[in-house]
């Protein structure tokens, strides 16, 4: 019950702070009315951004602290999506810091070939703190971005996330993922099942933000708890657990400390994923014998069989449109990946691998399939291109790498890897740079990406 | 009215010869006095003054031969599973088919299960690490039904056998080799009731 009392003052905050429209500042005078907004580089380069520490307008530690964490936390989120060029901050540690807005040293950024300049203060309220931040053109001197937020000092991470989503907007037309998050099942406890022959581990649903702080457990029934996914508005987790014994989905709705299940004891019932509406729930099922795809209602009422043959199928994924599900089969002997409608018609073997498992359909504007492969003694991540055919691979043999999980913009992955000894949660960029690992603590297994 | 009449006499006589039949065959019981009791010894002893009575011992307990129960049937089910009689079975890799060793535990397995005809078992199907941890769902649920369909063939009720997979969640050996890999992948019998 902590737990989910801690969870719902955290969604209080989320809340608190996503409802604070942005408000513009009375004595944004400076700034002209809708002249180039868009900061941009010579020769198609990416814009050279600096972001140095955000300004703490009094002394006392949690302002400075909070806007030392926002500055950097910002600087890390811009940096993720790769759309500005970032310079390194230990290049401008010797120019002076700014005291308000009106005293950038902009002579100074421009020595340094900087674009833009991200200047933030953080201001203590009565109640919480005042963050505003400006993203200046170092050329123009002007403003091209303005922001102003109000709420908790806790949050300061969330400050930089929003800050870091409405500059892409903004600046580059993109969805960022900051304030994106993701689920996993962890092992981390400690706790061990009672009553069996060999040592076994419980493990618990997790989330954690996209760069893996703020890790929080959310399931606390002490038995097996796995395959977790978001709903697509980001308030609920469906799952498979076996806490009354045999496999059974399930759905927390993580801020309001509510739950249901959607199958009840029928067979073995695995692998959950919300449709792109969040009305509906495929999953795997041997409801009806052995392993296939069914659709449910998100309540349970209504079920849909999707699949019918003797080979097992498993791990169903959506098309962004909803219109088509991509799945695991073994009905050649091997498991390969199959495409087909939502209505179980049109079945097409996408895969000719020696093992293929764990689809996950991209978002627009990508439309790839990634999945995990055997490709020696263990898996690699590989992409497939559904227009062209072609298939990539972004993982190379370090230890095993199995459940690619893509971000809601399609430009990066989360997936799990052995390459540091143990099961950790990884996130990569599409193109297979930016590396990343997220967790740490115990073994961590099946990311799944928020909307 | 005339058809009953005359079934009715008709009746009527033949009542009347079978309790003649029976009249002639009865005879009269006869009543014969029993014989004295056996009063000899009594009147034998009569002139002595009786003897003083023999003390009573107390009776000595005697403990109870047990009912011999076996050292099976007697253990809970957590001492039960822990030493169990019901092995396990060991498959090969991606493979849910019961090899030939395999067969000859199962049938070890399936006299076990006869001769303690009351118990159910749940049959875990268990994979390795290097199966995708979904795929590994319905792997370790096909070698879950595999060991459960060849017990029924050898006559085991298949009420009594429930199957539930745990993929490559639960590895009974935590090492990263071919020998414990070979361990792990394996159909586990729990009992669940005796």
């Amino acid at each position: 019950m902590r737990i989910l009392l801690t969870l719902s003052a955290g969604a209080w905050f989320i809340a608190g702070v996503a409802a604070q429209p942005p408000q513009t500042p009375a004595d944004a005078g400076q700034q002209p009315d809708r002249i180039a907004t868009t900061i941009t580089s010579e020769a198609g380069a990416p814009a050279r951004f600096a972001v140095p520490e955000f300004i703490p307008l009094s002394s006392d530690a949690e302002t400075v602290d909070a806007a030392r964490t926002i500055g950097r936390v910002l600087f890390d989120d811009l940096n993720f999506e790769r759309e500005f060029a970032l310079i390194p901050r230990d290049i401008y540690t010797t120019i002076p810091a700014a005291t308000s807005f009106a005293t950038v040293p902009f002579d100074r950024w421009r020595e340094i070939n900087a674009d833009g300049v991200i200047v933030g203060t953080v201001q203590k309220l009565d109640a919480g703190v005042r963050v505003e931040v400006r993203l200046f053109n170092v050329r123009t001197r002007q403003s091209a971005f303005s922001r102003e937020y109000t709420g908790a000092v806790a949050n300061r991470r969330l400050y930089a996330h929003t800050i870091a989503d409405e500059l892409h907007q903004q600046q580059r037309a993109l969805r960022g993922v900051a304030r994106t998050k993701l689920t996993f099942n962890s092992d981390r406890d400690g706790e061990r099942l009672g009553g069996t022959v060999e040592s076994r581990s419980v493990k618990e649903v997790y989330i954690a933000d996209y760069d893996g702080e703020n890790q929080r457990r959310v399931t606390t029934n002490r038995s097996l708890n796995i395959n977790s996914v978001w709903s697509p508005d980001g308030r609920s987790l469906a799952y498979t657990s076996y806490r009354r014994g045999p496999p059974n989905i399930f759905i927390a709705n993580i801020y309001e400390g509510t739950g249901g299940e959607l199958t009840k004891a029928v067979g073995q019932n695995w692998l959950p994923t919300f449709s792109p509406d969040g009305t509906r729930v495929a999953f795997s099922s041997t409801r009806d014998g052995n392993a296939e795809i069914y659709v449910a209602s998100r309540d349970g009422a209504t079920l849909r069989r999707l699949t019918n043959h003797p080979g097992a199928d498993t791990s169903p994924t959506w098309s962004p449109s909803g219109t088509q599900i991509a799945f695991t089969s073994d009905r050649t002997g091997t498991p390969q990946i199959y495409v087909m409608g939502a209505d179980g018609l049109g079945l097409q073997k996408l895969t000719s691998e020696s093992y293929a498992d764990r689809p996950t359909w991209s978002p627009a504007p990508y439309n790839e399939i990634a999945y995990s492969a055997r490709t020696g003694p263990g898996n690699d991540i590989k992409i497939r291109d559904l227009a062209t055919g072609q298939v990539r691979q972004l993982t190379f043999g370090e230890g095993t790498n199995e459940s690619p999980a893509f971000a809601p913009n399609g430009r990066h992955l989360a997936f799990m890897s052995t390459r540091s000894g143990k099961s950790q949660i990884f996130t990569i960029a599409r193109d297979g740079r930016d590396l990343k690992q997220v967790t740490r603590t115990g073994n961590n297994y099946q990311p799944d990406w928020s909307r | 009215m005339m058809r009953s009449a005359v079934a009715k006499a008709a009746a009527v006589v033949a009542l009347v010869v079978i309790t003649g039949a029976a009249c002639g065959k009865k005879t009269a019981p006869v009543v014969r006095p029993a014989p004295p009791a056996d009063t000899g010894a009594t009147a034998s002893d009569s002139g002595r003054p009786p003897s003083p009575p023999q003390p009573v011992n107390e009776p000595v307990i005697v403990p109870p031969e047990p009912v011999r129960e076996d050292r099976i049937s007697s253990a809970s089910l957590d001492d039960l599973n822990r030493n169990s009689p019901l092995k396990p079975v060991f498959f090969e890799l991606d493979s849910s088919e019961v090899s030939g060793p395999g067969r000859t535990i199962l049938e070890e397995n399936a006299a076990v299960l006869k001769k303690y005809g009351t118990w159910a078992v749940t049959v875990e199907g268990h994979c390795d690490e290097r199966g995708t941890a979904e795929y590994n769902l319905a792997l370790g649920e096909r070698r879950a039904l595999a060991a459960r369909a060849f017990l029924v063939s050898l006559g085991i009720s298949a009420d009594r056998l429930r199957t539930v997979s745990y993929g490559k969640e639960f590895p009974f050996d935590p090492g990263h080799d071919e020998g414990a890999f070979s361990k792990n992948r394996r159909a586990h019998f729990v009992i669940t009731a005796k």
